[in-house]
């Protein structure tokens, strides 16, 4: 038996290392790398420019920031709003047409189709289109109001429409997702608990509520983690429908919109990278509960 | 052996990467689409070739913010906005001194630029861009409405715009007074001419905040109260001027004002309803007379990190030479040099009223439209912000107190 050559054997004995090193690097690159960067930078008080000489002021900018009242908690209010209702409707929503959807029926293909093109769309494009259709002055939405005999709304214009109209539109084109999401799971289901539910008298309703919810159970809470997750992260609809700084009132201001502002248009890194660091763990934590609550359900 | 010298004289660091190709960032304008028809030209002349990247404004301020910051060398030349970003890149060292240069260019003659736009690209005595497009704020009417309702000429002062706006609104149902830019940030520099010629200005001789004067004040009620009384009936606090102009080209506002360079807008059958019958004033006089602002907005400069910048430099003196801005002035591009303007040819491409209100903005302008500080951005949302409260009916004068005092601590903060 020839002999094996010394790396060889280092490299046979080391490979479930060997084999996970790109990963590895991967993450450490392109997560932990600017992570520990923001982190550092939210210590400081970089501003103006990235290279420029900055001051380590350890806690000063989490002080300032978590004492922000004016711009930082309304942010985080938005935030969850945003997030707690544009989530409610796009389950309930999904629910119900993933439910719609479940038994086979002439043309479902093409509705199939048609429910699932606001999802191909980018975020970007949709923002921009929803901003034409509910223009105030030349918009679709408003005539439309307007051969039914109801006066012109707002919409995003308005300080205090602006938030549920961007929900609306966040709504419109993410319920999709959580309908095949759903759908995944409805038709993995097996009948015959169904069916024992009809042989024993139970109306729609009461299958609905004590078996196929019970049984679909993981999977609506995996439809809320992703579809949660992504809607706290919400950038790009709020940004194309009103700009910088979520409007002249910061009326849809969340936290992403102002670490943005904070960054982009006050070039204040420290303060910026801050927000960012305290909305980092606001994720983790409702990632933490949602899988608690999801463990919980298997169980 | 003279080239090596050269090239050893060169050594800087500035031409380390010397390359044939010259990588140009522009904003989406008209001026950029001139340009680009025209680099055939540039490429058969030098021999060089020149990449293009074309961006929307708030990408290509992102951009800057992105890749200068982290020092990036892929931009050569960089167009941008000398009173926007102009002073924040200047003291991060963005911007590579381009004095020497630009002195020595025969062809070039620094002296023939206009005096507020270049003062606005230099830094610290150092020219740190080249001024290529200016703007005036004019009035945008409709001869139509006008002449519908007995007036026989567009109003000559802010009193005479308050009437007509009125009247016409009266005469002609769904169609609004007056529009302009509404949005906090965005609404700054168009209210700005207001605000001079209401004898104010956001800072006052000894750079102290002085947006809560007397003139300030009466300035912020006057902008407001003409867009909430006689603006457009669902009126929002976002409008940026394309929103804006939207609206006025769709024939649904009677006065409009904004920068000149726009115009083509309104013009264009292609673009506007109201093509036919658009016409231009000066800036209508307010108690301290008409001052509307005359500035540089968009400049050219180099990337004081690129390893090509002889090549570069090429180039800016090409696009911001005397021939190329005749071109683009004729164009409808208003440049900044005084040759072109004093050159028949360089409006003679202009409507008639359009030149007219140009000339009496050249003699009166105030040489910016926004608060010359580093935190533009910031500036501009604090000072906007008696605006917008204006606009939807809040106490300008109280909103116009506190702004004051916010920007007073704005600018202590940037001082220090």
């Amino acid at each position: 038996m020839p002999d094996t050559p010394g790396w060889a054997r280092w490299a046979n004995d080391h490979r479930k290392w060997l084999f996970a090193a790109p990963a590895m690097a991967f993450v450490a690159a392109l997560i932990i790398f600017p992570l520990a960067w923001t982190l550092y930078l939210s210590l400081t008080d970089s501003s103006g420019s990235v290279r420029a000489e900055s001051e380590f002021i350890g806690f000063r900018n989490y002080l300032d920031v978590l004492s922000d009242t004016d711009r930082f908690w309304p942010a985080v209010g938005r935030t969850a709003a945003f997030t707690g209702v544009a989530l409610f409707f796009e389950v309930v929503l999904g629910m119900a047409i993933a439910l719609l959807l479940w038994r086979p029926f002439r043309g479902e293909k093409w509705v199939r189709v048609a429910i699932l093109l606001p999802l191909v769309a980018t975020p970007v494009a949709v923002g921009m289109m929803w901003r034409l259709i509910f223009d105030p002055n030349i918009g679709l939405a408003n005539q439309a109001l307007s051969w039914v005999g109801i006066g012109p709304q707002p919409w995003l214009a308005g300080q205090h429409t602006a938030l549920p109209t961007t929900i609306f539109i966040d709504i419109w084109q993410w319920t999709p997702m959580v309908v095949l999401i759903l759908l995944a799971g409805l038709t993995s289901l097996s009948d015959e608990p169904q069916e024992a539910a009809m042989i024993d008298g139970a109306s729609a309703w009461q299958r609905f509520r004590h078996v196929t919810l019970p049984l679909l159970m993981p999977t609506v809470i995996v439809a809320i983690l992703l579809r949660g997750i992504d809607a706290l992260k919400t950038f790009d609809i709020l940004y194309a429908t009103k700009g910088r700084g979520g409007g002249s009132f910061h009326e849809v201001e969340t936290l992403n919109v102002y670490a943005y502002g904070l960054s982009f248009d006050y070039n204040e890194y420290g303060l910026s990278s801050t927000v960012l660091i305290l909305f980092f763990l606001i994720i983790i934590a409702s990632m933490w509960a949602l899988t608690a609550r999801r463990k919980e359900g298997k169980r | 052996m003279a080239a090596l010298t050269l090239s050893a004289c060169g050594g800087g660091g500035d031409d380390s990467g010397a390359s044939d190709t010259v990588r140009v960032t522009l904003v989406n304008h008209v001026w950029t689409e001139n340009i680009r028809t025209a680099l055939p030209e540039f490429e058969k002349q030098t021999g060089l070739k020149v990449e293009v990247t074309q961006l929307g404004e708030d990408q290509l301020s992102d951009q800057y913010n992105v890749k200068l910051n982290a020092g990036s060398s892929d931009i050569d030349v960089m167009m941008y906005r000398p009173l926007q970003e102009g002073r924040l890149f200047a003291k991060n060292k963005y911007l590579a001194d381009l004095t020497d240069k630009a002195k020595e260019s025969g062809d070039f003659d620094l002296a023939d630029f206009q005096s507020a736009p270049l003062s606005a690209t230099t830094y610290d005595d150092k020219v740190v861009g080249v001024p290529i497009i200016t703007e005036q704020q004019v009035l945008y009417y409709r001869k139509d409405l006008l002449e519908k309702s007995g007036f026989s000429a567009p109003p000559a002062t802010l009193d005479e715009l308050k009437t007509q706006a009125a009247k016409i609104q009266a005469d002609n149902s769904g169609v609004a007074g007056f529009v302009s830019r509404t949005g906090k940030a965005a609404a700054v520099t168009q209210f700005s001419s207001f605000l001079f010629s209401f004898g104010g200005d956001f800072v006052d001789g000894e750079g102290k905040a002085a947006v809560n004067t007397e003139a300030a004040k009466q300035a912020y009620a006057y902008y407001g109260g003409l867009l909430r009384e006689h603006g457009p009936a669902n009126i929002s606090t976002d409008m940026s001027w394309s929103e804006a102009m939207a609206i006025f080209t769709q024939g649904q506002a009677a006065f409009y004002t904004e920068a000149n360079s726009l115009y083509k807008n309104a013009t264009d059958p292609g673009k506007s309803k109201v093509s036919e019958t658009v016409g231009f004033a000066p800036f209508p006089a307010g108690p301290a007379g008409s001052k509307p602002y005359n500035i540089p907005s968009w400049g050219l400069a180099i990337n004081d990190a690129s390893n090509n910048q002889t090549n570069a430099w090429k180039f800016i003196e090409w696009a911001a030479g005397k021939e190329q801005t005749l071109e683009q002035q004729k164009a409808g591009v208003p440049g900044a040099r005084t040759s072109v303007w004093e050159n028949p040819e360089g409006i003679a491409t202009y409507p008639k009223d359009m030149a007219d209100a140009i000339t009496v903005s050249l003699a009166n302008g105030v040489g910016h439209d926004r608060p010359l500080v580093e935190r533009v951005a910031q500036a501009r949302e604090i000072v906007g912000q008696p605006i917008v409260d204006a606009i939807t009916g809040k106490d300008a004068a109280a909103s116009a107190d506190a702004a004051n005092e916010g920007f007073q601590k704005f600018l202590d903060d940037e001082a220090r």
